[in-house]
């Protein structure tokens, strides 16, 4: 029918836009079917208790199915007021295991006391500080709050915020 | 017109269809019980009024507390799960609530005969007793006894629960709920399996499996549906026994709400999508008419 | 090669590549249609339609189900029902959809017989129908096993023991067909395959084939009229529309088709959310229990009418054993449909109104149909047993009957 409109067709168009309404809350729901579910969500806090960690001691535990270093300074390990977080009197470094450079898991060296990322080379220092190699940026650190001698991954604390206003 | 007798036609095939396949085909399958009688008038009435204070001290003379729990008294049970599991083959169940949520000839039939009143009398008997021992008194007056007991459970209990408290007391000793956050059973498996001859089945999805009609005739007399089946009778008064179905639909079928409402709103999106489509369809064939 | 000129806007720039005017006549604004049909001739539509949702709540619910044993009926009952954001209304839909395309594919199905449009060049249009009915069947047969259900499990033990029947491969290929000597991980699996993947592709190449099988006999009408195609479209393309005996498929058709399926939507989707029991048997709410079949089990409502044939034959005959009979019958009732055009020894293409006796054989069709149905769904126990024998033979006898009514048909039978 190559014969052409000589109206608009006003009728068509609304259909077409009450059609496409339709549409467009469908597609909400659709999004909303991928948003992660509230088990995934409510299982983003992991609670750690420091305690019985010992001075140079560094442990890897598993946040949001991610790497988080816990590393209790010792004495001979530079102090870095913009990123330690500082639970009684010990300083900690709490930094999540990811290389900023393209996400490898770093390795702790005990004797230079730094880490260093397998697959490019990229060294970061104690305090996570990237100090060679492509690494962008330091290790990025977790949201966390302090709750006497734990430490609870996944919330916002003050003192995070503040750590994060440093940076 | 021509096209709504043929609708009409259409129609009225697809109900004969559905109602043989469904409304009547499932009064065939399913035939018809008794209401629910939530006066549980197979049991005897005594007549005696229970004495609170009586009934305390009748209470612990008569060791119910070797089995049952008393939390909301300072008496919590003395065994674990695991052993409960093992020794009675159910954890036994605190009695704090049970003078609220249990119907009160229930209650007193039960304690003086539980086979009898739980309706298993097929699986129970002598050779092979029931876990709870049935009271024979104290010497004095066998039913005023039990009046007296009973009294003192309706007094301590509490004036009201909330539903899923009153499923976990009523329920949950043999039934889990795993959808309700990963809520088991505390009665271990192999137990309850050699008690009960078979595992009760986790209710979280029952809401769907079963009708509303059914749950009520079938909660207040399991025997009804199920003969000889070895699920207790339960002795919830009716208003418990609705507030455990509440409890039972607001896991099992925890979107009804919001199905319901978003429901009516598709609906009325297509109702006011048919319109404009009827409308643009008519200016498009008025040029072919 | 073609060639390629500056273009003068998006639709000309798409159109020297890829033909699109030409494409939308053939397809859309020149595909012609007769004028005097009735709603019933939008079915094809509304089950497009229902395919769709099918396929789009599939693929919501795809990306949370889990085809194992011991999580399928967990991931379906929890986390898409429960935990998902709208995951119940993907599962609800998916369900009704599935009830609801086989009530349309019977509604279309017995349209076309009643309108005699399965002969004259017709014939691939109806067997390409009837492969698209059988492979719907698969689809749902392999689909309700996935919730992994007390129904699930069970219409799984029994339709797979069925092919025990075969002779002399019978009990070996009830195994294959599992991957298991029993209903296992292996058979859930394998069927999640077909239902997710290999039915779906083919069902689509299927209706592609139906769809052009369609176009050099052209669309049926209410009246069997054979219609010269070219003359009336040439009418309709000069200005004649009102006198042309065609219309265009846009927008002519499709505009009442959106209408018939708007409104098919508002009923839809009240069944979704109030009223979804008949197309999601609560006795599926029940775990599978290998151990334990439940008091009652029966197929879906659409699989009623051969499944009560199966059972209709609850007497051995000489020495022929009731089941095998049963099995036969139950094998032939699945192909007869498809053998209609061969049988149909008549060529008239008529409604059956003006057929005589084909509009009885017709009407005792459907009333056969639904006696097979709902006996299909009670026990078959006492008189129902007999109901259901009498019924499959009628089934049966109409098949084999109708060679005879059609071959010495008139134009005007009355």
């Amino acid at each position: 029918m190559a014969v052409e409109q000589s109206r608009r067709d006003f009728l068509g168009m609304a259909f077409g836009g009450v059609a496409a309404v339709g549409g467009v809350f469908a597609l909400g729901a659709m999004k909303a079917s991928w948003d992660p579910l509230p088990s995934v969500i409510s299982a983003g806090f992991t609670t750690v208790d420091l305690s019985p960690m010992e001075m140079g001691e560094i442990r890897t535990i598993e946040w949001r199915k991610l790497p988080v270093f816990i590393l209790k300074k010792s004495s001979d390990i530079a102090k870095n007021s913009a990123r330690d977080v500082v639970v009684g009197d010990a300083s900690y470094t709490v930094v999540i295991g990811l290389c900023t450079h393209l996400g490898c898991i770093p390795s702790w060296r005990p004797r230079t006391q730094d880490f260093i990322c397998a697959c490019h080379g990229g060294v970061f220092d104690a305090s996570g500080v990237n100090t060679f190699g492509p690494p962008p940026r330091p290790l990025d650190i977790p949201p966390f709050k302090i709750d006497g001698t734990k430490l609870v991954l996944g919330e916002e604390g003050p003192e995070y915020a503040k750590l994060v206003g440093n940076a | 017109m021509k096209e709504l007798k043929i609708l009409a036609v259409v129609v009225f095939l697809t109900a004969i269809v559905y109602i043989g396949v469904e409304p009547y085909a499932h009064s065939k399958l399913h035939p018809a019980v008794t209401p629910a009688d939530f006066q549980f008038q197979d049991l005897e009435r005594t007549g005696k009024v229970g004495d609170a204070a009586r009934g305390a001290e009748t209470f612990m003379m008569a060791g119910c507390i070797g089995c049952h729990g008393l939390e909301s008294q300072g008496m919590p049970f003395s065994m674990d799960n695991q052993s409960a599991s093992q020794s009675f083959g159910v954890v036994p169940p605190d009695l704090s609530s049970a003078g609220l949520i249990y119907d009160e000839t229930f209650l007193a039939a039960l304690i003086k005969n539980p086979a009898k009143a739980l309706m298993v009398e097929h699986k129970f008997n002598e050779a092979n007793p029931h876990p709870m021992t049935s009271f024979y008194g104290l010497g004095g007056d066998l039913d005023q006894e039990v009046a007296d007991i009973v009294a003192y459970l309706k007094s301590i209990a509490p004036a009201s629960m909330s539903s899923v408290e009153i499923f976990d007391d009523a329920c949950l000793r043999c039934h889990g709920m795993k959808y309700d956050n990963g809520k088991l059973m505390p009665t271990e498996a192999d137990a309850i399996l050699a008690y009960m001859g078979t595992i009760p089945p986790d209710l979280s999805p029952m809401i769907r499996a079963r009708s509303h009609s059914f749950l009520e005739t079938f909660i207040n007399n399991p025997q009804k549906h199920l003969e000889g089946t070895s699920m207790p009778r339960v002795g919830l008064t009716k208003e418990a026994q609705l507030q455990v179905v509440d409890y039972m639909e607001s896991i099992g079928d925890s979107k009804k709400e919001e199905r319901e409402r978003v429901g009516l709103y598709i609906m009325g999106y297509f109702v006011i999508l048919s319109i404009f489509a009827y409308l643009w369809k008519n200016k498009v064939w008025r040029e072919v008419k | 090669m073609a060639q390629f000129e500056k273009a003068n806007g998006i639709v000309d720039w798409l159109d020297q590549r890829l033909a699109i005017r030409t494409l939308g006549r053939v397809l859309m604004t020149e595909y012609w249609i007769p004028k005097n049909i009735n709603f019933l001739w939008a079915m094809g539509v509304v089950l497009i339609t229902l395919f769709l949702l099918l396929v789009v709540s599939g693929i919501f619910l795809l990306m949370y189900y889990k085809p194992d044993v011991h999580q399928a009926f967990d991931s379906v009952n929890y986390t898409i029902m429960h935990e998902v954001a709208y995951g119940w209304l993907w599962r609800h839909i998916h369900g009704v959809a599935a009830s609801a395309t086989f009530l349309v594919i019977y509604i279309h199905m017995l349209t076309a017989i009643y309108y005699g449009a399965y002969k004259n060049g017709r014939e691939i249009i109806w067997i390409s129908g009837m492969m698209l009915f059988g492979m719907f069947s698969a689809a749902a047969f392999s689909g309700y096993m996935l919730p992994w259900g007390q129904m699930s499990y069970w219409a799984a033990q029994v339709i797979t023991n069925l092919f025990g029947g075969v002779p002399v491969i019978g009990e070996a290929l009830v195994v294959w067909i599992r991957g298991d000597f029993a209903v296992a991980d292996a058979t859930l699996t394998r069927f999640f395959m077909l239902h997710v993947l290999l039915l779906p592709l083919v069902i689509m190449l299927v209706i592609v084939i139906h769809f052009y099988s369609l176009r050099l006999p052209h669309v049926s009408n209410e009246l069997g009229e054979e219609l010269d195609f070219e003359a009336e479209a040439e009418k309709y393309k000069v200005g004649n529309k009102k006198e042309s005996k065609v219309v265009p498929f846009w927008p002519m058709f499709l505009s009442k088709d959106f209408y018939i399926v708007s409104v098919f939507m508002v009923f839809f989707f009240y069944l979704v959310s109030f009223h979804f029991n008949f197309a999601m048997d609560p006795i599926n709410f029940e775990p599978a229990n290998a151990m334990k079949t439940p008091a009652h089990i029966y197929p879906e409502w659409y699989f009623l009418w051969s499944y009560e044939i199966l059972r209709g034959f609850f007497f051995d005959i000489g020495p022929l054993s009731a089941s095998d009979i049963g099995l036969a019958a139950f094998g032939f009732a699945n192909v007869a449909f498809f053998l209609l055009p061969l049988l149909d020894k008549s060529p008239i293409v008529a409604p059956a109104s003006q057929r005589g006796k084909f509009n009885i054989w017709f009407w005792v069709l459907i009333a056969d149909l639904i006696i097979l149905t709902v006996y299909g769904k009670l026990p078959a126990t006492g008189a129902n047993a007999w109901v259901g024998f009498f019924a499959s033979m009628v089934f049966i006898g109409l098949f084999v009957a109708l060679p005879f009514i059609t071959k010495n048909e008139k134009r005007r039978g009355a």
